[in-house]
């Protein structure tokens, strides 16, 4: 009997870890709904707004609990804050509305359909990866217009040709990265560190290694981890530093990328550390020694920093209404509800046109028009027909303890 | 010598495994039940600790104090409403009440302190003129050991005899090694079983609050689900050293850190679960009650 029982526990045991490697680095179900948040918000911002016809319906989901709440959440107050503006301009209105998806392909597609019947026009997609590739398939049977702010896997655009991405996807950052790498010599031996259960982490390192090989950058180390072993770092680090690289390459989120940080200098490795997107936001962690920090390099395409106008403006209003400094997942669904916006001017359309007509006059938009955003640089934001954004990445490197613009 | 310095990784990782893998079979061992919200009781130790030393700005070992007597009450409020109730149900309702607690405090802690992740500020430092050390090295700086590691490791070693002498020799302790071979016999005898089994789970979350300050102080990062895949990890390997056996928790924490070290290093990063797993397969195949675990003869 009680040999079963171990049985029957240590089964529970790696069904458990196995559901916490399914949940990527979400891990954790969010049980409750906090995702009403999001529509009590947009009631309250503008009393326009909420007159059913009067506005265009635009919902999206995202995780707004769970161990990935960070993003979903940062992606809900841009949105806000950028409809909140446009809503006060006059002119074309929006109603946003959040619901939570807890980073779960299953709970995104049930918050889908709760947007669905709430009457949504327009769609924000899914925040993080996952749950997109979910929600996207039912964008497409449904004929909704999607842009999601920041999911950036392939299969979330692939196959459906009303999803765009404002984010850049995982095969361009990695190539995007060698490209930065070889062009500014950073660095002559190469070692990365990846998440190998992770579609992110794989998409990038897996471009990486292609453009460094044709670009003729030595790849001297390559090293992975996964869920259940995101805590120790000394195998990856040490393999990196008996092989000399001089410059680590680190496609991952910003969490395990701390520990990683502070292991190298407990061992006094001191590579040119360079990172992705998924770096952003290392700085806000409360108690984070930003001294490890200094010298990092990453790529992305939103620079709270920047002495641009609009963005110092959307970095002050963030601020003051949410206590935080915007990451990029904020200043992407910022610049996607402006793109909507310019869209929907473009083309003259009304709040009382259905879904499929509005979905064909924004594809046409989408893969004509130059947005002028916050992320991107000068030349502007476009799209291909495929979905995919095109927009130039900007280099950053963390000085005193704040990004700084590498070029 | 980067086998040494494998080795000591590997040592420093089992050790914290080895703190929580205690905690689980102390409870295990007596109350018979799997507590799988013990990685999260961690968690919320941690926690506790962190906003003790970092906002009201208590000395270090004031927060350890803190963090113990907040998860030994915790610890036993869980007991009370969860556990106790189903004291006569079948094994895997407890279990599966004990799942729910851990998804519990992982929702609460996030409500409570937010999805950001924190870090987790290293008590374990000797400062050093203007900068303060974190470890020291041997061999000309080509081994690395970090004072956590050191801590961690007597830390083990001084609870693993405390909990051996406490069961072998006081009443209580004799009282639950009572319970833990047969309840009904020892409520005859006049033993309290509710008691008991209280003050073991205050005792096995105590021991939490202390392993999550270890665990943070060695990997930095804190966030509601920290305690979860530590805590599983943990479990494995108190089943690996014979779940129930409090000299089996500690031999198989620091067996399965080093194993887990050794793997990634020489055979590679990508294999290195599936190694730790394979080796944990082959171990209960030879010796179905772990490593250091009791045989117990099942009469039919």
């Amino acid at each position: 009997m009680k040999k079963k029982l171990l049985c029957i526990t240590l089964t529970l045991a790696l069904a458990l870890g196995l559901s916490a490697c399914g949940g990527g680095n979400g891990g954790n179900a969010g049980g409750n709904n906090g995702g009403n948040a999001g529509g009590g918000n947009a009631g309250g911002s503008n009393a326009d707004g909420n007159i059913s016809g009067a506005a265009f319906k635009l919902g999206g989901t995202g995780p707004l609990t769970g161990g990935a709440a960070t993003y979903g959440i940062a992606a809900r107050n841009g949105a806000q804050i950028a409809v909140d503006e446009i809503n006060a301009m006059g002119g074309i209105q929006f109603e946003l509305r959040y619901e939570d998806d807890a980073h779960d392909p299953e709970k995104a597609v049930n918050a889908y359909n709760v947007l669905k019947d709430w009457g949504m026009q327009l769609s924000l997609g899914s925040v993080t990866s996952k749950p997109a590739e979910a929600t996207s398939v039912m964008n497409m049977e449904d004929r909704i217009f999607a842009l999601t702010p920041s999911a950036s896997s392939e299969a979330t655009t692939q196959g459906k040709d009303n999803v765009f991405q404002m984010c850049f996807t995982d095969p361009g950052q990695g190539a995007k990265s060698a490209e930065y790498i070889s062009d500014k010599s950073l660095g002559s031996k190469i070692a990365i560190i990846w998440k190998n259960d992770d579609v992110y982490s794989k998409g990038i390192h897996d471009t990486f290694t292609a453009r460094a090989a044709e670009l003729q950058l030595e790849i001297v180390s390559d090293t992975t981890f996964a869920d259940g072993n995101d805590k120790d770092f000394s195998v990856q680090l040490t393999n990196a530093k008996d092989n000399d690289a001089d410059l680590v390459f680190l496609p991952m989120y910003y969490e395990p990328a701390s520990l990683i940080l502070s292991q190298a200098n407990s061992m006094s490795y001191a590579p040119k550390f360079f990172g992705v997107d998924g770096m952003d936001g290392i700085l806000a962690q409360p108690g984070f020694d930003t001294s490890l920090a200094e010298g990092v390099m990453l790529l992305t395409p939103f620079n709270a920093d920047s002495t641009d106008e609009r963005t110092a403006a959307f970095v002050a209003k963030y601020q003051q209404q949410f206590n935080e400094i915007p990451n990029q997942f904020a200043a992407d669904a910022y610049d996607c509800v402006y793109a909507f916006k310019m869209a929907l001017e473009n083309a003259s359309a009304t709040p009382d046109m259905s879904n499929e007509d509005l979905c064909s006059l924004m594809m046409t938009q989408f893969t004509s028009m130059t947005l002028e955003g916050i992320t991107g640089d000068g030349a502007g934001i476009t799209w291909e027909t495929s979905g995919a954004v095109s927009k130039s990445p900007k280099g950053m490197v963390i000085q005193n303890g704040a990004y700084v613009g590498l070029d | 010598m980067t086998f040494l310095s494998y080795l000591i990784n590997g040592l420093s990782l089992g050790s914290i495994y080895a703190i929580i893998a205690l905690g689980y079979t102390m409870v295990y061992g007596i109350a018979k039940m799997l507590n799988f919200a013990h990685g999260d009781v961690i968690m919320v130790g941690a926690y506790i600790c962190f906003y003790a030393v970092s906002a009201y700005q208590l000395p270090p070992p004031v927060g350890i104090l803190l963090a113990m007597v907040v998860c030994t009450v915790l610890g036993m409020v869980i007991e009370r409403l969860a556990y106790k109730p189903l004291r006569q149900a079948t094994s895997l309702a407890v279990l599966i009440t004990a799942i729910g607690v851990s998804y519990f405090l992982q929702n609460s802690a996030l409500l409570l302190w937010s999805s950001t992740t924190k870090i987790f500020p290293n008590f374990f430092v000797i400062p050093r003129g203007a900068e303060t050390s974190t470890g020291f090295s041997l061999f000309d700086g080509q081994l690395n050991i970090s004072y956590v590691t050191v801590v961690t490791v007597l830390a083990c070693l001084v609870i693993m005899l405390a909990l051996t002498w406490f069961t072998g020799n006081t009443r209580m302790g004799k009282a639950m090694r009572a319970c833990s071979e047969d309840k009904g016999a020892a409520q005859l005898m006049g033993i309290n079983v509710d008691t008991t089994i209280s003050v073991t789970f205050a005792i096995g979350s105590a021991l939490a609050a202390i392993a999550g300050v270890l665990l943070c102080s060695a990997y930095p990062t804190l966030s509601p689900t920290t305690g979860s895949m530590p805590g599983i990890k943990a479990f494995t390997a108190a089943v690996f050293g014979g779940i129930g056996s409090i000299p089996g928790a500690l031999l198989g924490g620091l067996l399965l850190g080093v194993i887990e070290i050794l793997a990634g290093a020489y055979i590679g990063t990508q294999l290195q679960n599936a190694v730790v797993f394979a080796v944990l397969i082959v171990v209960l195949l030879v010796k179905p009650a772990g490593l250091l675990g009791r045989q117990i003869r099942e009469k039919v």
